[in-house]
Order: structure tokens, then C-alpha cells, then sequence
């Protein structure tokens, strides 16, 4: 049960998209946000959808596995839907007791759901279609240059591998333990609220001293394999741009380009 | 003799945080390892193997006296990295020891970090995972591989760094027998290659493949010698609560039994062929 949880879910494939360098999809996917705020009428959204349209349609990950990743936030999107309709002054256009639906109020609210859905539509694309290592590579790649204003960025990219390797092997664990105490007798299933609150310290604890023995034997294999930071450190997998990143980078500056004049223009 | 260890006069203490009690692992012990040479270093629980085998790259260092691995002196610290490079380790908990969530990326992890040309990492990465038969596993995650699988990445990992010297504390002691097996067979092959071979072990059916034997016991070195000549000593080893090879002990209730078996025969091997000899 508890291994059914995937987290910076990846969608296996070998597409342009996926095969693209994973600094191109992070400054993509960056400037794509960025992009949702600067926009604000109809039209500019629906490039933005369009254009993300064609990237998902070109990554061949399944539409449905995507907007299943909606599930989530529909609560949230909800909330931020409500209270925007009916929160912002202007010209009113239904009323009932105190409440107020304004025209101003609809458009925002409209354009905000349809931000933030595009918004987690589109961060998602870089997590779906970028194998999470190659995504910690480049996040380190291209924070590299602020190095010198103090940003760790080897160390965040080393425990961000860290992560990703264990992240399993503690789940693996958590099962392990579980299943050690259900066949002792405990219960984590029933019981009010602070029951089951109190039923997990059993599960928290070994977990916790297992961490900590992993990532004492973990630091001194590590020691021994002649880790010694990021410094004078070399990759078997060097990035470079390729002929698709360049021409990926083209139609972003196009596609920035389009959406300025949009919003200026209307 | 061209030794590539030597240990002289060791003693290491731990500090449990009081420093008026010091625990120690070591007490007072003498050893040289030749270069190329198989050694196998046996003893009960707590009887300072992990200790010797982390003061051998540098991971510990001497309380007091000197080390020198390949000629470097591990208290000198422009040395440890050479040393750390010359003297390889493998250790028991497969789980524990590799870093990245893809396999290929970890056995790279260690040449990395020696600053290596990116195409020469990639080069050693490939052939040291065909030395340990794991080729076609190299786009997996360690999580879905065996014990024995993902101890070859570790042994991998440590291969792709070229060390002369490599020590395996306890490498076995979480795998199945098929894992044990392989495990065994890999660390034959390194040495047939060259590679010097400190293998700490429970097993003895394991100590028996070495050349030279070593039992510890309290920190210091009980017996030392061919496995022929420390397995005579069976009563010795018993004394301090260790088991004998299997063969030793069948060789002893022969002879008990007026069977002539000769005390130096320890392997299985050895011994169907004697007792064919009969026929
Ligand atoms: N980190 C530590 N802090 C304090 N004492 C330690 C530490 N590690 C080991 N010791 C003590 O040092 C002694 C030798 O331990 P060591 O781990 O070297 O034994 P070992 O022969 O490897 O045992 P095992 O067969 O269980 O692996 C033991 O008495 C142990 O309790
Ligand atoms: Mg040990």
C-alpha cells in the first residue's frame, strides 16, 4: 500500500521532450510560469494552453495521467475559485444576502483557476517527461554560477541524489516495521484521531533509528570512495547542448516574444 | 618481500565520549600484507576487524603507532586520498553504501570524485561492470536489485577507482548462499587479477580460499598463518569460541575414529579427493 505513493512521478519515454537537456526544461518551465502571471486576457491563455498543448501532444505522455495529477489541488482550486468570485468589488451581477458575485470577481476567478491548473499542468511536464537524477543534475548545472555568492549548489543536487536513492529503501523499511507491529497486534487503522496519531510512534521510532544508522554507514562509504565535495569532482555525463536544446530554446524566446506583445497589445 | 600493508605496534581507542575511559579495539598488533596476497581475517563479535579495516584506509586513524599503505602513512593528510584510492572497501550492508538511484551512476560515483576525464569514467564504469557480471543492469535502481546484486555494484563501484588493494568487511554476511557464492567467486577473480585481498569474514568455508589466515581475538592477532597451519590449531580456535572448516572437523572425528586423514586437508575439495583415493 504504502509503495503505491510515487513522488516527482516520472513518465518513462523517448521523446524530443524527454531527451531534450534538463537545464532547457527548467528555464522552459520557469519562464512558462513566469509567462502566467504576466498574462492576464483570454487570448494569452490560450497560447499558453496551446503551446503547452503541443508539448504534451509531442511527449506522448497520456493526457488522462496528467490531469489525474489534478486531483490533488481540486480542494484548493475550489477555494481560491469561491473566494475570488465573490471578494472583489465592481459591477454586481447576482446578489444573495451579503454575498456578491461581481463581474471583476468571475473574470479573476476564472483566470486564476485557469493559471493555476495550467501552472501545475506545466511544472508537472518537467517532472513527467525528466528522469529525477537528470533533473538534480541540471538544477545543479545551473545554479553552479551563484556558487560564488554562497549557493550550495553541489551539496543541494548531492542530497537531492541522496533522496532519491533512499527514498525506496526507508519506504521498504516503514513496510518492514509496519507489518513487524500489525503482527504483534497493533492497529493503525481504527480509533479516533489521536489513536492513530499515537499508533505511528511505534512505526516513527525504529524508522528514525534506522535513518540514522543508514546515513552513518552511507557518509562513511561514501568517505572511503574519496568524497570529498564538489571541488575538482568530474561527471561521467557531461551536459551539452545539443542541436534540439538550441532549437528549443528558439521557439521559447518566440513563444516569450508572442505573449509580451500579447499582453501589451490588449 | 614487497609488502603494501605494514602495521606497526597499532593500538586504537574509541572515545565514548568520556575520554578517561577509552574503549580498545586494538591492542598492540604487528602485520604485514603482501602485495598481490589473499588474507582472511577471522574472529568473534567485537574482537576489533572493522576497526583494523578502517584504520587501513584512513577512516580511522591510529591511537597510536603507524600504518603505511603503498608507502604512504595514513596520518599524513596530504596522503589519504592516494591511500583511500590504494586501498579500496567493500562493507556488509549492501543497502547502506550506494549513492546514486541508478546503478551505472554509482559505480561512477568514485572515479568522479578522483576528478577523472569524463570518457575514461565512462570506460571504467563499463568494464567494471562486466568484471562483475552486472552489464545489463546498469540503467536500474539499486532498490530492485538482490543483496547480491546490488553488493557486485558496491564491489563494482570500488573496482572502477583501481585500487591495488581491496578490503571486504563481512561482504557476505547479508546475502543468501547464491549471493555468497558470487560474491566469492568475483573476489577470486580480483585476485587472480592482481588485486591484493583482505577479506574479513564469519564464514570459515570462506577464510579457507585465502592464502593466509588471521584470527583475532581481543584486538590483537591470535594465529596467523596458512589456513593448513592455523586450522591445526582447532582446539586453539575453539578455546576462544570460534567454529573450525567444516572439513577440519570431519578430519578430526575421522582421525578419532582411526581413519587416517592428513590435519592439512580443509577444503571439500581436498577431501572427496582423499577419501576417492580409498576406493
Ligand atoms: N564507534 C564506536 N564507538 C565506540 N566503540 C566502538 C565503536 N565501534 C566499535 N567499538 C568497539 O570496539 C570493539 C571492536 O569493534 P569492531 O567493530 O572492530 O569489531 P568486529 O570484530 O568488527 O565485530 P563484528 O564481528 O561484530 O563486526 C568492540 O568492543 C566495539 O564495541
Ligand atoms: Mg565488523
Amino acid at each position: 500500500m504504502i509503495r503505491d505513493i510515487t513522488i516527482g512521478q516520472f513518465f518513462p519515454g523517448d521523446s524530443v521532450i524527454h531527451r531534450l537537456d534538463p537545464r532547457v526544461k527548467i528555464i522552459a518551465t520557469l519562464l512558462f510560469i513566469i509567462e502566467l502571471f504576466i498574462v492576464d486576457n483570454f487570448l494569452g491563455f490560450a497560447i499558453a494552453a496551446l503551446c503547452l498543448g503541443v508539448v504534451i501532444n509531442v511527449s506522448k505522455v497520456p493526457l488522462g495521467y496528467i490531469v489525474r495529477g489534478l486531483k490533488p489541488i481540486i480542494i484548493i482550486l475550489l477555494f481560491t475559485f469561491t473566494l475570488n468570485m465573490f471578494m472583489i468589488d465592481g459591477h454586481v451581477i447576482w446578489k444573495w444576502g451579503f454575498l456578491e458575485l461581481t463581474e471583476e470577481g468571475l473574470r479573476t476567478a476564472v483566470f486564476m483557476a485557469v493559471r493555476l491548473i495550467l501552472l501545475i499542468i506545466g511544472s508537472s511536464m518537467l517532472t513527467l517527461c525528466t528522469r529525477p537524477l537528470s533533473l538534480t543534475d541540471g538544477i545543479e548545472r545551473l545554479l553552479s554560477p551563484f556558487k560564488k555568492i554562497g549557493v550550495p549548489a553541489h551539496e543541494i543536487a548531492m542530497m537531492m541524489t541522496i533522496a532519491l536513492r533512499f527514498i525506496p529503501t526507508l519506504l521498504e523499511e516503514t513496510d518492514k516495521i509496519m507489518k513487524a507491529q500489525q503482527a504483534r497486534g497493533a492497529d493503525f487503522e481504527t480509533g479516533n484521531l489521536i489513536h492513530r496519531a499515537k499508533s505511528l510512534i511505534p512505526i516513527l521510532v525504529p524508522l528514525f533509528v534506522s535513518a540514522f544508522r543508514i546515513a552513518q554507514d552511507l557518509a562513511m562509504a561514501m568517505e572511503a570512495r574519496c568524497y570529498r565535495g564538489g571541488e575538482n569532482r568530474t561527471r561521467m555525463n557531461e551536459m551539452k547542448l545539443k542541436k534540439r536544446d538550441y532549437t528549443a530554446l528558439v521557439l521559447l524566446t518566440m513563444f516569450l516574444a508572442v505573449i509580451i506583445t500579447e499582453s501589451k497589445l490588449f | 618481500m614487497d609488502n603494501i600493508i605494514t602495521i606497526e605496534n597499532l593500538i586504537f581507542e574509541y572515545n565514548k565520549g568520556d575520554e578517561s575511559h577509552p574503549v580498545r579495539a586494538i591492542d598492540n598488533l604487528n602485520l604485514q600484507v603482501e602485495r598481490g596476497s589473499f588474507t582472511a581475517i577471522i574472529g568473534k563479535n567485537g574482537s576489533g576487524k572493522s576497526t583494523l579495516a578502517k584504520n587501513l584506509n584512513g577512516l580511522l586513524l591510529p591511537t597510536e603507532g603507524v600504518i603505511h599503505v603503498d608507502g604512504y602513512d595514513t596520518r599524513d593528510d596530504d596522503n589519504i586520498w592516494n591511500i583511500r584510492q590504494t586501498a579500496g572497501m567493500v562493507f556488509q550492508n549492501p543497502d547502506n553504501q550506494l549513492v546514486s538511484a541508478i546503478v551505472e551512476d554509482d559505480v561512477a560515483f568514485g572515479p568522479e570524485n578522483l576528478g577523472i576525464d569524463p570518457a575514461e569514467i565512462r570506460r571504467r564504469v563499463d568494464k567494471a561492470l562486466k568484471d562483475v557480471n552486472m552489464g545489463q543492469f546498469k540503467k536500474k535502481a539499486p532498490h530492485l536489485l538482490s543483496g547480491g546484486q546490488k553488493q557486485r555494484i558496491a564491489i563494482a563501484g570500488v573496482v572502477a577507482m583501481k585500487p591495488k588493494c581491496i578490503i571486504f568487511d563481512e561482504p557476505t554476511a547479508m546475502l543468501d548462499p547464491k549471493g555468497r557464492a558470487e560474491i566469492m567467486s568475483i573476489i577470486d577473480e580480483l585476485h587472480a587479477e592482481g588485486i591484493t585481498v583482505i577479506l574479513i569474514t564469519h564464514f570459515m568455508d570462506e577464510a579457507v580460499r585465502a592464502d593466509r589466515v588471521i584470527i583475532m581475538h581481543e584486538g590483537r592477532i591470535l594465529l596467523d598463518g596458512t589456513p593448513q597451519k592455523v586450522f591445526e590449531q582447532e582446539e586453539l580456535i575453539r578455546s576462544v569460541n570460534l567454529d573450525v572448516p567444516l572439513m577440519v572437523e570431519m578430519g578430526a572425528k575421522l582421525r578419532k575414529a582411526g581413519i587416517d586423514i592428513p590435519q592439512s586437508i580443509i577444503t571439500e575439495e581436498e577431501m572427496v579427493e582423499y577419501i576417492c583415493q580409498y576406493e
